[in-house]
């Protein structure tokens, strides 16, 4: 037994280890913020200050990027949520030739390297007389999270039980009464899920957006600009904060998922605390 | 086609279905592409000429990639260095994945996927970045490294490309490990059971009952990686130095700088080519289908 127990352990150890190389980096990072030295940089150690957070307000070059970020992913999610649901919905209800194709169609941006289908965009539009900038960064941003936000509502209908809608056609309800009043409601929770993942995907995102911005900047492009010319640890005090709405959101989602899946699942033994071994 | 999505939704939001499903598919994914392979084949003309006897399709977009021995070895090394990410993120993942699949309560396991959860909605240019301050020459590592005595003098790791590929790594990795545990976890608990009863030791039950099951994210991963490494901008522009460029780079120098994009539009349809075709291959490898991977 005792090689077992040595594996046992050797598994813990690694566990640590990996968690450890997932967050030294960022808490490096965000440390950085907080040292009194014109470079970010934890070593050495000059002494604690909170002026990179003076610094970053009063950058207006940031409030211009983060205005445009805002604006950009907020376009994204009006334009990209309702194309997810369309496509989730259709190939939920199609049953026939050439579904897998088009399924593979709409997987296709998920699998295309970002500079590609920026690449593409600013081409195609181009030709139609629209050059790059903050619409343009909505449009390439929409191609690939239409397709997130798909297999998210995607999921979330393979689960709907469609003697539901029988049940209300036969009651009387027009089609657009049971869209409205039964699949919508359904499908709310997995809507929203995607809308803050798709304002997430688009606020982040930088390969994509690099080729269509023209001369917009976006906040990530702003962060990768500063950290190639004119670095300070201001870079790091809008890490930091970043980090921390991030941290926000994902707990908030993960929260919000697990009350879904415990509501979904009414087992009175998930309610009461396991016995701890 | 119509007619089984209006017997569900009526014809208004039928009409709305196939309208936006429309814009998506063919405004913004396909046509993009197509004028990109069209640009790709046309020779660079000044504004004035295009459309006239000079504007013909040619393949001497493609020619110059076969004919610049520098772009060429980046793109062999671009390959390779993303082969490399995709299979060191895949070592690291696996343990990781399977203890949580399998050897872990279910509270354990919650909880580090929730850990895990954090640093993949952190940008990637943050994450590149703290590498950054990590690996500059007078940064925390060299600080430890000389005071441990390992060292001398400070190196310098982002003169070359492994700075690139420590960056690509650790960006990338969640994307290994979430395919991978979900695979894993679908595996029935009592198979491994069984192969241990009839007495197989634990790298053979890894190698004949786990890893067989855990094909289809496998594949995921690596395609995800692979694809992912290969086409990044972001982690070569902030760790690499003028001498270890990446393939994107020079794309996308043709683009803003040269200012030739049909030389470009090539370079950037082989990169994609590239992609299309280690998709191909994971899949044929590990016999899964398209239908697997988006799991």
């Amino acid at each position: 037994m005792s090689s077992h127990s040595i594996l046992k352990w050797g598994i813990r150890f690694y566990i640590t280890l990996f968690f450890l190389y997932l967050f030294t980096p960022l808490i490096i990072m965000s440390a950085a913020t907080f040292n009194d030295s014109r470079f970010p940089t934890i070593s050495p150690w000059r002494g604690t200050t909170f002026k990179w957070f003076e610094e970053l307000w009063n950058d207006s070059g940031m409030w211009q990027a983060l205005g445009n970020s805002a604006i950009i992913a907020a376009g994204v999610l009006v334009i990209a949520v309702p194309i997810g649901v369309a496509c989730a919905l259709f190939l939920s209800t199609y049953r026939g030739n050439g579904k897998n194709f088009l399924y593979g169609l709409m997987l296709s941006p998920l699998l295309t390297p970002g500079v590609i289908i920026g690449i593409s965009t600013l081409i195609f539009w181009r030709s139609l007389g629209v050059s790059g900038g903050i619409f343009l960064t909505m449009i390439a941003q929409t191609t690939f999270i239409a397709a997130y936000v798909m297999l998210m509502i995607l999921a979330r209908l393979q689960r709907f039980d469609r003697t539901l809608e029988n049940a209300a056609f036969s009651l009387g309800a027009s089609h657009f009464q049971v869209f409205r009043r039964i699949l919508l409601p359904y499908l709310m929770p997995a809507i929203l899920s995607a809308a803050v993942i798709a304002f997430l995907q688009s606020f982040e995102n930088y390969n994509t957006t690099l080729f269509v911005k023209g001369h917009d900047t976006t906040l990530t492009i702003y962060i990768a600009s500063k950290v190639r010319t004119g670095l300070t640890p201001a870079v790091n005090a809008l890490g930091l904060i970043l980090i921390l709405i991030t941290i926000l959101f994902a707990a908030a989602y993960e929260l919000k998922r697990r009350h879904e899946a415990r509501q979904s699942q009414i087992n009175p033994e998930t309610d009461s605390e396991p016995i701890s071994r | 086609m119509f007619k089984q999505l209006s017997e569900r939704f009526g014809p208004w939001v039928s009409i709305g279905i196939f309208l936006l499903m429309f814009l998506w598919l063919v405004m913004l994914v396909i046509l993009p592409q197509i004028l990109m392979i069209d640009y790709s084949l046309r020779p660079n003309l000044p504004p004035s000429q295009i459309g006239g006897p000079d504007d013909q399709y040619t393949l001497k977009n493609y020619a110059t990639l076969a004919n610049n021995a520098i772009h060429q070895s980046i793109f062999f090394k671009t390959i390779w260095s993303s082969v490399l990410v995709t299979f060191c993120t895949l070592l690291l993942c696996y343990p990781l994945a399977y203890y949580l699949a399998k050897v872990a309560t279910p509270r354990q396991a919650a909880l580090c996927v929730l850990l895990l959860i954090i640093p993949f909605w952190i940008n990637e240019i943050l994450r590149t970045f703290s590498w950054f301050i990590i690996l500059s020459y007078r940064g925390p590592l060299n600080a430890l490294l000389l005071s441990l005595g390992f060292i001398d003098r400070p190196i310098r790791f982002l003169s070359g490309d492994g700075g690139v590929i420590v960056g690509m790594v650790y960006a990338y990795i969640l994307f290994m490990i979430f395919p991978l545990y979900n695979a894993i976890e679908s595996l029935d608990s009592n198979q491994i059971k069984a192969a241990r009863n009839l007495g197989s030791g634990w790298i053979r039950t890894h190698y004949r009952i786990i890893i067989p099951h855990a094909k289809p994210g496998i594949a995921t991963g690596c395609i995800m990686v692979f694809m992912l490494s290969a086409g990044s901008y972001a982690v070569p522009a902030l760790l690499g130095s003028p001498g270890s460029r990446w393939f994107t780079q020079i794309i996308y120098n043709w683009f803003f700088e040269g200012g030739d994009w049909n030389q470009g539009a090539a370079y950037a349809f082989i990169l994609l080519l590239l992609c299309i075709g280690f998709i191909v291959l994971m899949m044929r490898l590990f016999k899964v289908g398209l239908g697997d991977i988006a799991r």
